[in-house]
């Protein structure tokens, strides 16, 4: 099957062209967009099995040789990123049948939420910089749309904030692309990474290797670029936010991973060096907005940054290991977070508010949910045999080798804050007297569950199943560590 | 000829973060359109701006231009109308909604308070 790597975008991308001509039908939509969306899960899940016998997959699109031509790569670590987001698209679709309102699914939700699907799995897939940075307009066109789609106050006036952030940092991306443009005379990644050994990447790469952090840290949410975020991921409604704080940010730190691991590895001194000193800061911006909040959605907001300051800080370590704990971490946050934001997007709906003071004893009439949240906090925050122990154990060993030492002890420290946050909703929402809420029986609680339960199970199996994950995994840092690995399998040599 | 696109851009670039750095609605979507179009013209510079032929590598051609950078541009010129009419929509429907197109008052303060 050598077209295999395009059907996870081109699924969706079909699936969202017929639904606009479809939106009147609402069953018929969602049925639509369920089929395809278990289409694009076995199409990702085959991929990452030929990924794995058979080595690197590429696709020169319209038969144009590498160089010259778009082409689509995906090694292991983009197969699993896209497996990975379509099984969360695939829940937060669930999730959204009986929770997002008929008035959303008549205008275009199903249809935005295929679009975006588009975005994300091209971003993964994409081998080409300009190629990329379509993909994350299509991505961000979609989030938009879904950002304010239902029109209420809140939505518009944060959606205003998060386009124009978004405008900002996405001409930054092409006058970015046009300057490695004009100093490479390439666009594709691949022959990018040749050409940068070959001239020994001299300053004005590491000049660009400092933009290419700031565009992507603005989109990721590093340290002093993660400003936009609380404000907008709070406006729309739990399966978007979902969407949102499971994956756009991880698209942001897939492409430092990208870029930092197969371009500017000659000269790791000055660029991974502000990279670590950013993910440092990322953790402790993090862990102060979670446990200083009191609303339930803001801190696992703040939760989101922690886990983009982890995972770039094994970026920053640059050695196979730690690699190895970052795409372990990215796969176990992207799932756990999306779970997580699914059972507060019920708590919310239950309850009808997001202050923690206005909450209590949920335990006692909803005590699935309460204990899928316990399980999901204790994931989180990484407790064994968890999957954010994996994790956070290979990040952790990696930095103090490494001689790394405040930054693997501040990722050391983050679990205990991560826990202590989380369990703070767990404490004050879940114990205690229980009150009366206005909600109660109206909400599905049931039907809402299944979709974040999929999530935890899929989180724990990982955890649990970490050695049989590892040899996945660890195929995809391999790639990471050699780019010569990379470069062979799209230019053929 | 390369120095007087640099200073265009550069015009650009300061009107437009001048026009971003205000409080109305409008003026931060015309800064944002002007920002878009000095990104643009960076990218065409970039790739060089030889006088020559069209870009096809005929026999007789010395000079012909880079098609690249041309294409980027379209590519990115398409995104940024899109961008910039969804970013007016939204402004005027805000504007409805919210009932003022002035940045001050539209902070937020939810999960503040």
């Amino acid at each position: 099957m050598i077209n295999l790597l395009i059907l996870p975008i081109i699924i969706p991308l079909f699936t969202a062209i017929l639904l606009i001509f479809l939106t009147k039908y609402i069953v018929l939509q969602r049925w639509i967009s369920g089929l395809s969306m278990i289409g694009t899960i076995s199409a990702s899940i085959i991929l990452i099995q030929t990924v794995h016998t058979d080595g690197i997959q590429t696709l020169n699109l319209g038969s144009w040789p590498a160089p010259f031509g778009i082409t689509l790569v995906s090694d292991m670590l983009s197969a699993l990123l896209v497996a990975t987001s379509s099984i969360i698209a695939f829940c937060c679709l669930i999730y959204s049948f009986r929770s997002i309102g008929e008035g959303r699914e008549k205008f275009y939700y199903y249809s935005v939420f295929q679009f975006l699907l588009v975005g994300i799995n091209g971003a993964f897939t994409t081998g080409d910089i300009f190629n990329l940075f379509v993909f994350f307009e299509v991505m961000l066109m979609s989030s938009y749309v879904l950002m304010v789609i239902g029109g209420t106050k809140i939505q518009l006036r944060e959606s205003i904030k998060y386009i124009l952030v978004n405008v900002i940092s996405s001409a930054l991306f092409v006058i970015t692309v046009a300057y490695l443009y004009s100093v490479i005379g390439s666009l594709n990644m691949a022959d990018i990474s040749r050409k940068i050994t070959e001239i020994n990447q001299p300053g004005i790469v590491t000049v660009i290797a400092i933009l290419f952090l700031i565009v992507f840290g603005l989109k990721g949410a590093i340290f002093p670029l993660y400003f936009w975020l609380p404000g907008s991921y709070y406006a729309p409604p739990a399966p978007i936010m979902a969407l949102f704080g499971a994956l756009l940010t991880k698209v942001g730190v897939y492409s430092i991973l990208r870029t930092y691991t197969l371009f500017f590895y000659h000269d790791t001194g000055y660029t991974h060096q502000i990279l670590m000193v950013l993910a440092i800061l990322t953790i402790l911006a993090g862990i102060i907005g979670a446990i200083a909040y009191e609303d339930i959605k803001k801190i696992i907001i703040y939760n989101i940054i922690i886990a983009v300051g982890i995972i770039t800080f094994g970026i920053s370590v640059m050695t196979e290991e730690s690699l190895t704990g970052s795409v372990f971490y990215l796969i176990h946050d992207m799932l756990l977070k999306a779970a997580m934001f699914l059972l507060i997007g019920i708590i919310i709906a239950i309850t009808g508010t997001s202050r923690l003071s206005n909450i209590s004893g949920m335990i006692k009439r909803y005590p699935l949910l309460g204990w899928m949240f316990f399980l999901a906090s204790l994931s989180l925050a990484g407790i064994p045999p968890f999957s954010g122990f994996v994790g956070k154990l290979l990040l952790v060993k990696s930095g103090f080798a490494a001689g790394h030492y405040i930054g693997a002890a501040v990722v050391l420290m983050s679990s205990l804050f991560v826990l202590y946050s989380v369990m703070k909703i767990f404490i004050n929402g879940f114990w205690g007297v229980p009150k009366e809420f206005p909600n109660e029986g109206k909400v599905p609680v049931y039907m809402l569950l299944a979709p974040a339960g999929l999530l935890i199970a899929i989180g724990i199996t990982y955890g649990i199943g970490a050695e049989f994950v590892h040899s996945y995994i660890s195929q995809a840092a391999e790639v990471l560590k050699n780019p010569a690995l990379y470069i062979d399998a799209v230019l053929k040599e | 000829m390369e120095i007087l696109m640099a200073v265009i851009i550069g015009v650009l670039f300061t009107s437009a973060v001048y026009l971003m750095l205000s409080k109305s609605l409008l003026r931060i979507i015309i800064g944002t359109g002007l920002l878009s179009h000095g990104a643009h013209l960076l990218i065409l510079t970039m790739g060089g701006l030889k006088k020559g032929s069209v870009p096809i590598l005929g026999e007789h051609a010395k000079h012909y231009v880079d098609p690249i950078p041309q294409a980027l541009i379209l590519t990115a010129i398409v995104i940024s109308f899109g961008v910039t009419s969804f970013f007016l929509v939204l402004a005027y429907r805000a504007y409805q909604e919210l009932g003022t197109d002035n940045m001050d008052q539209m902070r937020g303060t939810e999960g503040n308070d």
